[in-house]
């Protein structure tokens, strides 16, 4: 299962915050500050996992993430994840927002988290992996974006 | 009205909307705070507004700032109005930031059960996939227990997209709901076989998840998930299934035997890193499993250590990390194997990476042995030198503690060397595990008596030198220490060299400026040395160092009485009461010593951590009952506060064994005395230079020792530990001659028969003799102390819930309850006798119901059994046995491990699944086509994967879905009439019309006595859907039942009609029902019933309707019809005969035939228009579709696929 995901940038500023446990606000930030604390002390070419921060689960857990350019990309998960299988999501993960946004960028995550959103959903759901085969997400999310087209958009 | 809507819109467009909120909220960087107060207060205005797009607008920017943590529950219902809102667009809206937000203690998240249903069961698969996405984050028991039997349809949608998102939520739905596990369990096993990669991924998911909890309950489908895995090429499913085997083998060793070979194969083949990995993890688990008498196995733990170690070397640091993981757990079972990578360990802890150092540390304490005890902590303990990092230093700390003190210090040799390691430790600065080494401290001085004297001198100079250690911090820190240390200079005072000076020592003034807690200790200890001089003093008969004594104590002792501490003033003042009471007696002349070490008489010895939960309760002892009658609440008040004093302090208390008589206490002492001086360590101890002054009176004797602050790493008078390492091996040195020379007695004695044997000798574990005689006390446990091993469960564990028995039977009340209506089951769902039942109870005939019931729970038990037997039966790894019994496996499958080769093995696994074939048989005939995929599949996959196919597509070779086989057959050729159930009693067939009124169809049934006696009162119950309702009499509720309008005698038919009224004709749908009726015959009458499925197929909701060509082409141009199309292959039927069965059995008439094509219509009792272009090539035929409908056509056209597959 995966306990939490999360997407700061180089500062430490929240750009998608995904809990699938409950948290209260104070606590999850207080979290995301805490994963980044952890994270940012870690070079670049060190390993990619780090056993657990002291508010999230406990032993079992595990943060497993990747950096890419002025972004974190942090999964919580616990043992039943693989280590190198979570390292490939995330990539999926990156390799889908990029298509979807045409050369994704930190921009496009600050502007339109509800879109980041509706593609993760499309790859986990309920901390569990909902589908890793990048055509069919994106696929599936152009559907629903074609058929918010056709409902004339948000403003419609 | 519509100037509201008017003045709505001109509005929205100055509200800001998510991308406005954002910019705006990077242009306020200095007032952010305010900027979004402002913003919220905005969004309340909106949230008023009636417009839905407003709202939704208003709860998207909500979902931002809930991001940046700002509370948002006060718009909850808010985001329940977006979430019901028709549109998909803004319907995503809501649920988003439901999921973000709403949790268990959300109360309005009550009121959305019946939007979330209708949402579940919208035509639409987005609204479905949305719902599901939102309930998955915040399903609420409640929720989980209304909305099971909705989520457990869908688990048989049409569409894979719902499938997958529909198995995958009901792990969630277990979670809360437990009781919905039973019920649900055969459909979710059944979609580990789903035809879409994504679903059977799902599948594969949330079983993993289960059995990961409760593997027990998981092992009868390990025959499945070794067929997923040898056919399965999606990694990402193996990876799964692999570390699901790893989970399950510890249960079941033969499961472990069997998975070797496979599991090695991959570990060749696979050059996904990732796969490879799990395998290895998986063959070490079934190792550990093996671990007893499998000596045979050596092979497979030598490719995982090496395998292993080309991770560990590997420039990637992932790698690295993961494989020194997986090294640890090799390290229990075959700790020799990991020890021969000693060297490469001991590398990764300069590794610069922290994850790694630590993980390394991790191997490090399973690698120590009596052997290289001492030269692993030696490199530790430069490293505590160098660490920076405190993190790092204390993981360091805490590590070389657990790896010395382990297993009841079971590797150490030398108590002193690690008494000596423990000081020099106390020199770490700025430590958070002051309290650990002191528990180690006083651990061994109380439980290795040899080591007490040694202990003693070492932390009388540690007390001598505290202000080095009590500089340093005041709160938990290093200075607790000095609490052991303290507490063992008391306690074994009679081993001080000088305990004058170690007395003054520990009246220091300074010592006031320690916490509380140690200074109690200091107080309590100062007494104990205190009598122990006193009685040597006056043994000595030199009364005037006595009272020096005594003065000593009444001068100082009153800086403790100032003590703000509560306990620390407490002790002091009772103490300084009883040296004054002392100093008058002394001064009498009255000798006291013997009195006041009364005081401290007796022996210490540790107790179990559970000894005392273990005390056997006594027979008659109630300890339930009132002693007395409990008093009146007011006064429960009084109670005394719990926190009274220091935890610690109560635990020492606790150890003191109670009242001991004078005599036995001498006894004792003169057999610890005894003890002491036949103890080879006390010879051994090279006595202190200053030794001789012990005995003279005063302390202006004793040199005082000064320390140069200015390099307080050094303390002096403290031994090295380095130095014990050195003496350690010059005594091995001399231990290892002593042998040789024994040996090469030995050895010439033999000279004459045989040759030497080996090389040098090596030095095994067993050879090291500890230095000392070293006897570790155990650990005290009450006599008759009761056995038990639940101790450590943990009763809140919320997976327990779910360690159901999956293999029982269903019991009536485990039924998942049906909230008011079912949802639509979709036509392609496979029947299958176990997918669970969902009946409607009916009042009437309870006890024959049950006796039903009864005879169905034999008939599955029958089944269960056979089933524990296919488990046992594929376990066995013999060849498909003609005539062995099944039970016999276990004797079986001892001679089949040996032969490791792959040309053996390969015929075997084919016979193998030959086997499974076999038992599958019975029950899926549609399984041989995949089974011969799998055969074609076997010898190329090993070449084909490649890491990077986690990330592409896996789907399995396109294979046109099998599920035609599985539908019912239908009765002689172009008959409407199929089987609906039947009995001994009774057949029931049924057809299916619709009639263009009011959206209704006409099920007629034709009942055929089969048996002897007269059947009447026949009734027809039926479950209704929300989609589909009986037509029942006027008056009469939704589970009555309707008559049949007839009796039957033996051996006669009828037909009788039932109406039905549809709400939705899109999809195929199915009803379950129940007919009870009385058969009488002679004998008496029986109360019997028959259930039975209703299937609606798409089909039936069309009517034959002739259309004229004119008015046909008319209907293709408009363009409003949506378009699908199928394809079916080989095809010999004449294409007449093709028409005349689509017209039969889908109500279809054809408009126009040109040759081998034709175009086709029908209409549907809503009225959408269907059409049809049928063309027939050599062998297959395809059929163009056009209807107003989409999901009807695309469901309409599937079922005439498996119509025309049947031609």
């Amino acid at each position: 299962m995966i306990q939490a995901i999360l997407v700061f940038n180089n500062h430490g500023k929240p750009r998608l915050v995904r809990f699938y446990q409950h948290f209260p606000e104070e606590i999850q930030q207080q979290i995301v500050r805490e994963t980044f604390h952890l994270v940012l002390k870690r070079d670049d070419n060190i390993c990619n996992f780090l056993e657990g921060g002291s508010l999230i689960g406990g032993s079992d857990y595990k943060l497993i993430y990747r950096h890419y350019a002025t972004l974190y990309f942090v999964f919580c998960v616990d043992s039943s994840e693989s280590e190198l299988g979570i390292l490939d999501l995330i990539q999926v993960f990156v390799e889908t927002l990029d298509k979807c946004f045409e050369n994704v960028c930190e921009l496009d995550l600050i502007f339109h988290m509800d879109k980041v959103h509706y593609i993760l959903q499309e790859v986990v759901m309920g901390g569990m992996v909902l589908e890793t085969n990048m055509n069919e997400i994106v696929a599936q999310i152009e559907a629903q974006n074609r058929l918010e087209k056709s409902e004339g958009g948000a403003l419609g | 009205m519509a100037l509201k809507m008017v003045k709505g819109s001109i509005d929205r467009m100055f509200d800001k909307n998510l991308q406005d909120l954002v910019r705006g909220i990077r242009n306020h960087k200095e007032d952010e705070a305010k900027y979004i107060s402002q913003c919220i207060d905005e969004i309340k205005q909106e949230l008023k507004q009636d417009n839905i797009a407003v709202k939704a607008n208003a709860v998207c920017k909500l979902t931002y700032l809930q991001m940046l943590g700002y509370d948002i529950s006060w718009a909850a219902f808010n985001i329940i109005e977006v979430m019901s809102a028709s549109k998909f667009t803004f319907k995503r809206i809501g649920y988003l930031a439901a999921s973000q937000s709403f949790h268990e203690g959300t109360d309005v998240i009550m009121l959305t059960t019946n939007q979330i249903r209708k949402d579940l069961s919208s035509p639409s698969q987005y609204d479905t996939g949305v719902a599901l996405t939102g309930l998955s984050c915040f399903v609420t028991p409640d929720l989980a227990r209304d909305l099971a039997n909705d989520i457990m349809t869908l688990m048989s949608h049409t569409k894979p997209y719902i499938r997958k998102k529909a198995v995958l939520i009901m792990y969630k739905v277990f979670l809360k709901y437990p009781e919905s596990l039973r019920p649900a369990f055969p459909r979710l096993k059944e979609k580990l076989e789903d035809p879409d990669p994504g679903v059977q991924s799902a599948a594969v998911n949330v079983i993993c998840e289960l059995a990961r909890r409760n593997p027990k309950n998981y092992l009868s489908l390990a025959p499945l998930f070794f067929k997923l895995m040898t056919s399965s090429t999606n990694n990402w499913v193996l990876i799964k299934i692999i570390k699901l085997f790893g989970a399950l083998t510890p249960l079941e060793p033969r499961l472990g035997k069997k998975l070797i070979e496979p599991l090695t194969n991959l570990i060749h083949s696979t050059s996904a890193m990732s796969l490879l990995y799990e395998c290895v993890n998986t063959v070490i688990a079934v190792l550990i499993s093996l671990s007893s008498g499998m000596p045979n196995h050596s092979a497979s733990i030598q490719l995982c250590v090496q395998k292993l170690r080309i991770l560990i070397e590997d420039s990637d640091q992932n790698l690295k990390y993961l494989g020194l993981l997986a090294m640890s757990k090799i390290l229990k079972t075959h700790p020799k194997s990991v020890q021969s990578h000693k060297d490469l360990i001991l590398q990764c802890l300069d590794d610069k990476d922290e994850s790694i150092r630590l993980r390394a540390l991790d191997l490090l304490y399973g690698m120590v042995s009596k052997k290289n005890l001492m030269e692993i902590v030696k490199k530790l303990m430069t490293h505590v030198d160098k660490a920076e990092g405190t993190t790092y230093r204390d993981e360091l700390l805490t590590k070389i503690i657990d790896i010395c003190s382990q297993s009841n210090y079971q590797h150490i040799t030398n108590f002193e060397w690690y008494i000596s390691i423990l000081v020099e430790l106390t020199r770490l600065e700025g430590t958070r595990h002051g309290h650990l080494i002191a528990a180690q401290m006083l651990d061994v001085a109380i439980r290795v008596k040899a080591i007490r004297k040694f202990a003693v001198s070492q932390m009388s100079t540690l007390l001598d030198n505290a202000h080095l250690v009590a500089s340093s911090t005041q709160r938990n820190g290093i200075c607790e220490v000095l609490y052991a240390a303290t507490w063992i200079c008391g306690e074994f005072s009679e081993h001080l060299q000088e305990p004058q000076h170690t007395l003054e020592a520990m009246l220091r003034p300074k010592v006031t400026t320690l916490p509380g807690h140690i200074q109690a200790v200091y107080v309590q200890n100062v007494v104990k040395l205190y009598a122990s001089i006193l009685q040597q003093k006056e043994q000595a008969a030199e009364t005037e160092a006595a009272q020096a004594v005594t003065q000593l104590m009444v001068d100082r002792l009153p800086q403790f009485v100032q003590s703000a501490d509560l306990e620390v003033q407490e002790r002091a003042s009772c103490i300084l009461q009883l040296v004054k009471h002392v100093q008058k007696l002394q001064a009498k002349g009255v000798p006291v010593a013997e009195e006041v070490s009364a005081l401290f008489a007796g022996e210490l010895n540790p107790v179990a951590p559970k000894a005392q939960k273990k005390v056997p309760v006594p027979e008659g002892l109630d300890l339930d009952a009132w002693i007395n009658e409990p008093l009146s609440d007011s006064e429960s008040e009084d109670e005394k506060p719990k926190a009274m004093f220091h935890e610690e302090e109560q635990r020492q208390a606790k150890h003191r064994l109670p009242e001991v008589d004078e005599e036995e206490l001498a006894r004792r002492r003169e057999a610890r005395k005894q003890e002491q001086a036949n103890n080879p360590f006390y010879i051994k101890s090279s006595p202190s230079p200053q030794k001789r002054y012990q005995d003279s009176p005063g302390v202006e004797h004793i040199p005082v020792v000064q320390i140069d602050l200015s390099v307080p790493l050094k303390v002096p008078g403290l031994p090295l530990s380095d130095q014990y390492v050195r003496l350690e091996e010059e005594r091995r040195h001399r231990q290892r001659l002593e042998k040789d020379k024994r040996r090469k007695k030995r050895r010439d004695k033999e000279k004459k028969g045989k040759r030497r044997h080996g090389s040098l000798p090596t030095e095994s574990d067993e050879d090291i003799a500890p230095a000392q005689q070293v006897d570790i006390v155990t650990e005290e446990m009450p006599e008759n102390a009761l056995p038990s091993d639940e101790d450590d469960k943990d009763p809140n564990d919320p997976y327990r819930a779910l360690d159901i028995d999956l293999d029982k039977p269903l019991a009536d009340s485990e039924k998942l309850p049906v909230q008011k209506h079912r949802n639509a089951e979709n036509a392609k769902s496979p029947e299958k006798e176990d997918v669970p039942v969902v009946e409607k109870k009916s009042k009437k005939p309870k006890k024959k119901e049950k006796k039903h019931k009864e005879k169905e729970r034999d008939k599955e038990k029958k089944k269960e059994k056979k089933k524990g037997e296919d488990l046992d039966f594929w376990l066995s790894t013999t060849p498909p046995p003609a005539a062995v019994p099944s039970t016999d496996t276990l004797s079986a499958n001892t001679n089949t491990d040996a032969t490791p080769k792959d040309e053996v093995e390969e015929p075997r696994r084919e016979a193998q699944d030959g086997e499974d074939e076999d038992q599958d048989q019975e029950k899926k005939p549609s399984k041989h086509k995949k089974k011969h995929k799998k055969e074609k599949e076997e010898q190329p996959k090993d070449k084909k994967r490649s890491r990077k196919k986690l990330l592409g597509s896996e789907e399995a070779p396109g294979e046109p879905v099998q599920n035609g086989a599985l539908e019912e057959e239908p009765l002689p050729p172009m008959s409407s009439y199929c089987l609906l159930a039947k009995n001994s009693y009774i057949k029931m067939t049924y057809s299916v019309q619709g009639s263009l009124q009011d959206s209704q169809v006409t099920v007629s049934i034709i009942l055929e006595n089969l048996s002897g006696s007269v059947l009447k009162s026949m009734e027809l119950s039926v479950l209704d859907s929300l989609n589909t309702r009986m037509a029942r009499p006027e008056g009469s509720s939704v589970h009555d039942g309707v008559p049949v309008p007839f009796q039957l005698p033996p051996g006669v038919s009828n037909e009788a009609q039932f109406v039905f009224t549809v709400q939705s004709i899109v999809m195929a749908q199915k009803l379950k029902g129940t007919l009870s009726f009385i058969a009488k015959d002679d004998a008496g009458a029986t109360h019997e019933k028959l259930d039975f499925k209703l299937h609606f197929s798409c089909s039936s909701y069309l009517t034959t309707t002739p259309c004229y060509s004119d008015a046909f082409a008319k209907l293709l141009e408009s363009g409003d019809l949506s378009m699908s199309s199928i394809r079916v292959d080989g095809i010999s039927m004449s294409f007449q005969n093709l028409l005349t069965k689509i017209c039969f059995h889908h109500h279809f008439s054809v408009v126009e035939r040109v040759d081998s094509c034709a175009s086709m219509y029908s209409r549907s009792i809503q009225g959408h228009h269907v059409c049809l272009l049928v063309k027939k090539g050599e062998n297959s035929v395809s059929v163009d579709g056009k209807c107003s409908d989409s999901t009807l056509l695309s469901n309409v056209l599937e079922e005439m696929k498996a119509t025309l597959a049947m031609c």
